[in-house]
């Protein structure tokens, strides 16, 4: 939590129990230890995200054991499973639904680029319907896994900017995202 | 229909090494059974023909196959058996509608198939209702069992069998505003190529005929 600018003095005359901080840092802290998952279980991902909930992986240790059934008091999608054509504008819709800041976490190859269903029902990557921030591979993903991508989550969540600076890092990321080769140019071996 | 199938999901001249596309397998249809049909089923065809007069006229044929009782029936018909099932023979539930689709048997194409099961008597026996593909009517059994509701809706959905009567026949799996039906087998598979550095994987619908 300590601030990582160069100290002004300040810091050293404080009284004890007052720390200095920016605001950014500090709503990420909060944010990132007030996740609220909603739950989108949509096939067998659903028993290992289940599974992450309960005792033996115990989600509790994040505060994220509450899986809420209305996306109005959730601000986390974890989309377990593969997702139709038909299921496509529900998800989108409850997606809409959640309050902003929201973050998805796509789990599992299904959710991430349609899996092993490349076929006329699946939405070939749930990227199609809503952004995405975790793509968290697997088929399914163990539990271990998914609490992996929510703490890496978390990181990404406590290092979220806010205002102009939050502008400057989505034009940066989009410069990078644009400059760098596509994947269908890319040659090689495929590693 | 065709006797014999050749490969396995119609891979052939692929390059395939598996064996697999080498493969040929007689596919033998069950054809019409005489009496006896052995177990129950004697029985219950007793009891059909005492309680419905005109069962010669209704049934094509009686298959008993693999120890299961299939009874082909004229879909005019379709609605006085069931009834007859149902109360006099007691087969109270419909535990399915099952969609067949039988390209290459011209004119009796989609098949419909009811499995009844008669928890009084603990008997299982099928109907099969077979009609041509420009005129995919049958009439609706939701009168008799409740249950086939979504049952009948999901073999529209699938198959696209027109069931006449029914209370509201609408897609109940695909988006409604879908093109054709899935489940027919000359319904392509769909999806997308994939290219990844310099590898290109095309379709599934363009890898392998699924049959």
């Amino acid at each position: 939590m300590a601030s990582r600018r160069p100290r002004v003095g300040l810091e050293e005359k404080l009284p004890s129990g007052i720390v200095l901080t920016s605001v950014e840092k500090l709503a990420g802290y909060m944010r990132k230890n007030s996740l609220w998952p909603a739950t989108f279980g949509l096939a067998c991902c659903a028993i290992e995200m289940m599974a992450a909930g309960a005792g033996r992986y115990d989600l509790a240790r994040f505060g994220m054991e509450v899986f809420r059934a209305s996306p109005r008091q959730a601000d986390l999608m974890i989309v377990a499973g593969r997702v139709s054509n038909k299921m496509a504008p529900v998800l989108r819709q409850i997606y809409d639904q959640m309050a902003a800041p929201k973050w998805v976490i796509a789990m599992g190859a299904c959710a991430s680029s349609g899996g092993m269903f490349n076929n006329y029902a699946i939405v070939q990557g749930v990227d199609h319907v809503v952004p995405v921030d975790i793509y968290l591979p697997g088929c399914p993903p163990r539990p271990e896994m998914l609490m992996d991508a929510i703490l890496k989550l978390h990181d990404q969540i406590y290092d979220e900017k806010l205002g102009p600076n939050r502008e400057k890092v989505i034009k940066e990321v989009e410069a990078a995202a644009m400059a760098a080769v596509p994947t269908h140019q890319l040659k090689g071996l495929l590693a | 229909m065709s006797d014999e199938q050749h490969g396995m999901f119609g891979a052939a001249g692929t390059g395939d090494t598996s064996g697999y596309g080498g493969l040929v397998r007689a596919t033998a249809s069950a054809g019409s059974s005489q009496r006896p049909f052995g177990g129950y089923f004697d029985q219950v065809a007793d009891d059909l023909e005492r309680a419905y007069p005109d069962f010669a006229d209704a049934i094509e044929r009686v298959v008993v196959d693999r120890g299961e009782l299939t009874l082909h029936i004229k879909r005019e018909r379709l609605v006085e058996v069931a009834l007859i099932l149902r109360d006099k023979l007691k087969f109270e539930m419909s535990m399915g509608v099952s969609g067949v689709h039988y390209p290459e048997d011209s004119n009796r194409e989609l098949h419909a198939v009811y499995h009844l099961l008669s928890v009084t008597n603990n008997q299982r026996i099928r109907l099969e209702v077979s009609v041509p593909d420009v005129d995919p009517h049958i009439p609706s059994l939701v009168e008799v069992w409740a249950g086939s509701n979504w049952n009948e809706r999901e073999t529209f959905d699938m198959f696209g069998i027109i069931f006449d009567g029914h209370p509201g026949l609408t897609r109940i799996l695909m988006p409604d505003d879908w093109q054709g039906h899935p489940q027919r087998k000359d319904y392509a598979l769909g999806g997308i190529g994939v290219e990844y550095k310099g590898a290109v994987t095309p379709p599934p619908s363009d890898r392998r005929s699924y049959k």
